[in-house]
């Protein structure tokens, strides 16, 4: 069982379908038991950072996902979900974040080159950095779709890929039994479903 | 490198796609969700479902559709069409839409999408316009293209980018159904006003249309088209095909 944390940030609907696609159940739940309960935890999330850390704590669900973490279970950040679990933020000022990941997360603006749309809105290749786990079944190069306006930086060696928008921006991150897309696996087609499918096979 | 997308639009009335849609093997043609397969199958990079349903009472089944598709394709759903208030985003995105296209209803209400971005973020919001040129300046029309609404065009593509639009669709009313390829001076002069994503609409007729707007007005992010994708007269892999040998960066 795949419990997907709802915390009332964002579209849940697709992630629960595309589990469903590749035959993983999963459950939609801001309930600490049942995230307990699951053998892998996804935190989805869309919009703003301050906003989403904040809803996420009044949820009481940052406990949940340290819990998770601590016990050892596969833990998927997504989009917004993954830059959660950096240290901190630089959206609209200055923000922690879980901290399960060294690094913090910063704009776009001012940082990209001239002539590049804000956000990156589309498919971009991934390019690995390094053997992981989550992009067992990804070949080098394959596309997925991005939405951002913000990237993580500084990873270390969490860094599994990187996608080249101006700059080499983080793509996926995975350290033991954390990982994160910046992209929306949901979205990007059989690649994202392969991309799930290796998230559901990992072990905690 | 971020790869330029490629979108077919399905406009649907009442829970069916309108226009006989051509394909083999596709056996029911007028399905939504039949087609929005056969399209994630084929190369599209995203899919926009155009609600031109006009009553009320059979909206819900446009719903209906846009979860089952939701269900079953995996890339990302704009939905358009009768997009009017905060709620109406609310009905299509618990459906599983990703990113929600306004048009007229922006122009009747300036503050929708300022409200829309900050509930939902600025990626789930698109602004489209409909643009004619009149008097030698760009013009919106509302209403489908019908109305002159009087404001020019690119202040009006301004104020709603920074009110939080986090795309553009840009349908040409000169160039659309003319297959005679797509309004590049139009998309030049959108592209170099507003820093987010820009979708070029209105006027392919053939794959050397997509090339030329690619290579002429290489900010634009996407082209959009209907009927040439619906009637077979581009198919999109063998586009993306070409493109890609043109030195265009394609999601193959």
């Amino acid at each position: 069982m795949v419990a997907i944390i709802d915390y009332g940030v964002g579209n849940l609907f697709s992630l629960k379908c595309s589990l469903a696609a590749i035959g993983a159940e999963s459950v939609v739940t801001g309930d600490a038991d049942t995230i307990l309960r699951a053998e892998r935890v996804i935190l989805p999330g869309v919009g703003a950072f301050a906003d989403a850390y904040a809803k996420l704590c009044a949820a009481g669900m940052d406990k949940a996902v340290y819990a998770a973490a601590d016990a050892g279970k596969p833990l998927l950040g997504i989009c917004l979900g993954m830059q959660l679990l950096f240290e901190r933020s630089f959206e609209y000022g200055e923000h922690r974040g879980l901290g399960l990941l060294k690094g913090e997360v910063i704009g776009m603006e001012g940082t990209l080159p001239a002539g590049l749309d804000i956000p990156q809105i589309g498919w971009n290749a991934l390019h690995k950095t390094k053997e992981s786990r989550i992009l067992a079944n990804t070949a080098e190069g394959a596309h997925v779709y991005f939405v951002h306006s913000y990237y993580a930086a500084g990873c270390a060696d969490s860094l599994a890929a990187t996608t080249e928008y101006g700059l080499e921006l983080t793509a996926a991150v995975e350290k033991e039994n954390v990982c994160g897309c910046q992209f929306h696996p949901e979205k990007s087609g059989k690649v994202g479903l392969d991309i799930l499918r290796a998230f559901c096979a990992m072990e905690g | 490198m971020i790869t330029k997308r490629i979108i077919p639009c399905l406009d649907v009335r009442d829970g069916r796609v309108v226009k006989g849609v051509n394909f083999e093997g596709l056996r029911d043609v007028n399905s939504p969700v039949a087609l929005a397969e056969y399209y994630t199958e084929n190369g599209a990079d995203e899919l926009v479902f155009y609600d031109i349903t006009a009553s009320a009472e059979h909206r819900a089944l446009f719903t209906d559709i846009l979860r089952e598709t939701a269900s079953k394709v995996f890339i990302p759903l704009t939905v358009g069409g009768g997009i009017n208030t905060l709620d109406d985003f609310d009905r299509v995105l618990k459906c599983g839409a990703d990113k929600v296209s306004v048009n007229s209803g922006a122009i009747k209400n300036p503050s929708l999408i300022g409200e829309a971005a900050k509930r939902y973020g600025d990626q789930c919001v698109v602004l489209s316009v409909d643009i004619k040129r009149v008097d030698g300046e760009f013009r919106v029309f509302a209403r489908g293209g019908r109305d002159d609404t009087g404001m020019e065009a690119l202040s009006w593509i301004e104020r709603c980018v920074s009110a939080g639009a986090g795309e553009v669709v840009v349908n040409s009313i000169d160039t659309d159904g003319v297959k005679g390829g797509f309004d590049l001076e139009m998309l030049e002069a959108v592209c170099s006003r507003v820093r987010v994503p820009v979708v070029a609409s209105g006027g392919a007729g053939s794959m050397a249309d997509f090339v030329t707007l690619f290579e002429s007005v290489p900010r634009v992010s996407a082209g959009l088209a209907a009927s040439i994708f619906h009637f077979g007269e581009v198919a999109i892999p063998e586009l993306k095909r070409e493109l890609a040998g043109n030195g265009i960066n394609v999601r193959l």
